[in-house]
């Protein structure tokens, strides 16, 4: 990899080869990075790809299990977030990291010795320095909470440069920001690197590593899959850049175990369409964009997927259509009859289910046991309630059924369902919501977190669905799931479907090309 | 009727109200500091005891207020010693363990108080009180606030220096950001655990004084159980104040009187019955928590052990 050459500029930081587990799943495998002073070094890579864990490690919240990190060519752990600090590497994380009851001026100044009194007049020397030489203004007398969002992180670049960082990472700093704030990113990281500054940047959007890199790290369930340096990046157009990630991120590979091709079901296409979703719109909120023009049919046995870059209003339309969320406008068609204005429990009833990519927030009630949670959407109802009294042996009976038809692995009915795996989790979900009366499915990101075999096992339970009649409707970020199982694929962006295509011998490049902005 | 109006009267009501109110003020203050920094210490109740408890023991055997106070200090500070390991450091349940340590504590003090003295309740000589030249000698208010122990113009000034603690110092932002975004805290790297021990410490020790005042000054004796709710009375106290140190001084000060009430009144010689005027202090609780509480706003994270990393 790149750190066994010698280049002119030397790396600030580096990583040898570092490996970080979590019970469960490896987030890091063996990954090499180098980072230099000048550079925006973006690390691009879909959700669970390892992008946190390896902040983590470089912010000194976490400690590698293998490999070792080098600051400036010394072999050196970081131990803790005042160590990272004292190396000069300053993190603006995802989650802001201000104190929201205290001023600009007063958050800038933590982290002084406490003996101290806070020196003031020296910060605001100091801020207005670096606020002048990158052409932002800072607040420093206003408290963080009456402060934008973008204006926050502003706060955290300057706390970064007060503190004399050489290293800035910023982690998915983009991902709250209007269109203009991270265009006003992109060009502040621009003076900064000007300025000598190494960064690295974080982020799951392709056209945002394109614009503002100046070498791309592609990163892929743990592993690093790939590396652009300047050189490439220099001698690329943005479109080559972004064909190139593509090909990187969703690109197949010979020994891809996901690649095994599964013989799709047959659609009848005279069959009526199970669901009908016509002009479907929800409005925007505050943090969550809104749908507009939503339409498309699902037969009988058909999979239609939800391709698109996570957050464009995948999880908006999964909610809109099972009811949880009030569409504006447009029409909902069960079999025929329109479900728009029914209740959650009422569309259920009729056949359409949901399952949530919410497995422990939403899906279960965590320290309720394995039985109960696969009767939480029918409280109350017999058999498994009679007179608001619960029946425990009828409960069981059942649930003791469902856990065998559907490879639960539980030490016992009884077990509080948290205390089970992710991919057991989903079975759990899975058996409840495919159980007596199903004829729509909505899936979202099914396999999201899972590890292969559990993947694998769900992509069979989602195909046969299909099998049996049911109208799917799988939600994924993951191409190569859409791929292996659906029979037609539509791109979802900005909250629209940008295109619909057959998943034919050509679907990889087309969805691709619909999903960077292209058309088909 | 007459008699309580008059001066005597006026001034033996606010005396006795600035006395009651010196151990609530400083469990307020305690209290405050460890609300700030996000642990809620339900445990004060027992610090006051240990505090009593040794402070008098110490006052006893020494013949030194000082001294009391000093032994005081230190039994506040061994509860807040046992707080932090179990609360900050393994992060347990603040509320559990702080009841566990009121509970505890009023049983020990009791058990130890009784296998040293038995039956008997003996006391300490009375304090020498500093009066204060030309303030004494106004009518009322001289004698009502100007002449008491040294500690209690050390009570009070120390409102001001923790005004000046959370207001101007490092110490301060950092106790505020451990109570408010502990993990902002720790990335701007300064140990959460550490900053939060400190507070929980430093409120056993405004406890433990707390307590030995109470006994040592207030009583002049010690018996089991004597704080009687001074410590829940801190916690209502930090909780109304919302961390302003001023405000627990007129907290304190306005249940002092409450509490006073009860021995002036049969000073008096008022034929009310004294479970009705003991009730005084709690009513005014009520009347204030409803209302000032509904604007009460406590730290974010007050009562969520601190784990790096977690989210």
């Amino acid at each position: 990899m790149s750190n066994t050459t010698p280049s002119p500029v030397g790396d600030i930081v580096a990583l040898e080869g570092v490996t970080k587990r979590f019970p469960g799943i490896v987030a890091n495998d063996s990954i090499d990075l180098s980072i230099r002073p000048g550079e925006v070094h973006v690390l691009l890579g879909e959700n669970g790809a390892g992008k946190s864990t390896l902040i983590g490690m470089l912010s000194g919240l976490q400690q590698p299990d293998e490999g070792r990190i080098l600051v400036d060519g010394k072999p050196t752990p970081i131990t803790s977030p005042r160590q990272a600090l004292a190396l000069g590497i300053g993190t603006v994380f995802q989650h802001m990291m201000l104190v929201p009851t205290l001023t600009v001026a007063e958050n800038l100044l933590l982290g002084g010795p406490w003996w101290q009194r806070p020196r003031t007049e020296e910060l605001e020397a100091r801020v207005a320095e670096i606020s002048k030489s990158l052409g932002i203004v800072v607040k420093l007398h206003a408290r963080v909470s009456e402060l934008s969002l973008g204006e926050q992180q502003q706060v955290e670049i300057v706390r970064a440069m007060v503190r004399n960082s050489r290293l800035l990472i910023l982690d998915e700093s983009t991902s709250m920001l209007t269109p203009q704030g991270i265009e006003e990113l992109g060009a502040l990281m621009r003076r900064l690197v000007e300025q000598g500054l190494a960064i690295v940047f974080i982020t799951h959007k392709l056209k945002e590593a394109a614009a503002f890199g100046d070498r791309i790290s592609v990163l892929k369930l743990g592993r690093k899959v790939g590396e652009i340096p300047p050189e490439r990046f220099r001698a690329l157009g943005e479109q080559e850049i972004i064909s190139e990630i593509v090909e990187l991120m969703f690109g197949k590979r010979k020994d891809d175990p996901e690649a095994a091709e599964r013989p799709l079901g047959s659609v009848r296409a005279e069959a009526a369409p199970l669901l009908q979703v016509a002009d479907l719109e929800v409005a925007a909120t505050e943090n969550a964009p809104g749908l507009s023009a939503i339409s498309f049919d699902i037969r009988p046995g058909e999979i239609l997927g939800i391709a698109g870059i996570d957050g464009n209003g995948q999880k908006q339309l999964a909610e809109a259509l099972a009811g949880q969320r009030a569409a504006t406008g447009g029409s909902v068609r069960l079999a025929g009859a329109a479900i728009e204005t029914l209740s959650v429990s009422e569309r259920s009833r009729l056949g359409l289910r949901y399952l949530t990519d919410d497995r422990l927030g939403e899906g279960t009630v965590g320290t309720f046991p394995v039985s109960i949670n696969f009767f939480l959407k029918q409280v109350g109802a017999a058999p498994f309630w009679r007179n608001g009294v619960e029946q425990r042996t009828e409960i069981d009976r059942r649930a003791g059924e469902l856990v065998r038809e559907y490879d639960v692995r539980t030490p016992s009915l009884k077990t509080p369902v948290a205390r089970l795996s992710g991919g057991n989790i989903q079975k759990v979900l899975l058996a409840r919501e495919l159980a007596e009366g199903a004829k729509v499915v909505i899936f979202n990101k099914p396999t999201y977190g899972l590890d292969l075999a559990n993947t694998l096992a769900s992509r069979q339970r989602i195909g046969d669905a299909a099998q049996r009649g049911l109208a799917v409707l799988l939600i994924s970020t993951d191409l190569e799931e859409l791929l292996s199982i659906c029979n037609r694929i539509a791109v979802m962006a900005n909250g629209s479907l940008v295109g619909t295509v057959a998943n034919a011998e050509d679907a990889r490049t087309r969805v691709g090309r619909l999903m960077i902005g292209l058309a088909a | 009727m007459t008699g309580l109006l008059s001066e005597v009267f006026l001034s033996a009501l606010l005396f006795g109200a600035v006395t009651a109110a010196i151990p609530l003020l400083l469990a307020g203050l305690g209290e405050q500091m460890s609300e700030k920094a996000g642990v809620l210490n339900i445990g004060i109740e027992g610090m006051m005891l240990a505090g009593a408890y040794l402070g008098f023991v110490g006052a006893f055997y020494s013949g030194s207020l000082w001294l009391g106070f000093l032994t005081g200090v230190a039994g506040g500070m061994a509860v807040a010693l046992v707080m932090a390991l179990l609360c900050v450091r393994i992060g347990l349940n603040q509320i559990v363990i702080g009841i566990a340590l009121t509970l505890g504590l009023e049983g020990l003090t009791a058990l130890l108080h009784h296998f040293q003295f038995s039956r008997s309740y003996p006391r300490l000589p009375a304090p020498n009180p500093t009066v204060i030249p030309t303030l004494a000698d106004i009518p009322v208010i001289g004698p009502a606030f100007f002449k008491h122990h040294l500690i209690v113009y050390l009570a009070v000034a120390l409102v001001f220096a923790m005004r000046y603690l959370y207001r101007r110092t490092q110490l301060g932002l950092n106790l505020q950001a451990a109570g408010d975004k502990p993990a902002a805290l720790d990335v701007a790297g300064i140990d959460v655990v550490k900053t939060r021990t400190i507070a929980v410490l430093s409120t056993g020790a405004l406890a433990g004084l707390g307590g030995a005042y109470l006994a040592n000054v207030g009583a002049g004796l010690f018996i089991p159980f004597i704080t009687n709710g001074a410590g829940f009375l801190g916690i209502v106290l930090a909780m109304l104040a919302r961390g302003r140190p001023v405000w627990v001084l007129f907290g304190a000060l306005l249940f002092g009187v409450c509490l006073s009430l009860t021995t002036a009144m049969q000073v008096a010689g008022i034929n009310i019955p004294t479970d009705v005027i003991q009730m005084l202090p709690f009513l005014a609780v009520m009347i204030m928590l409803v209302l000032f509480g509904r604007r009460a706003s406590l730290p974010a994270a007050l009562g969520i052990p601190y784990e790096r990393g977690a989210r």
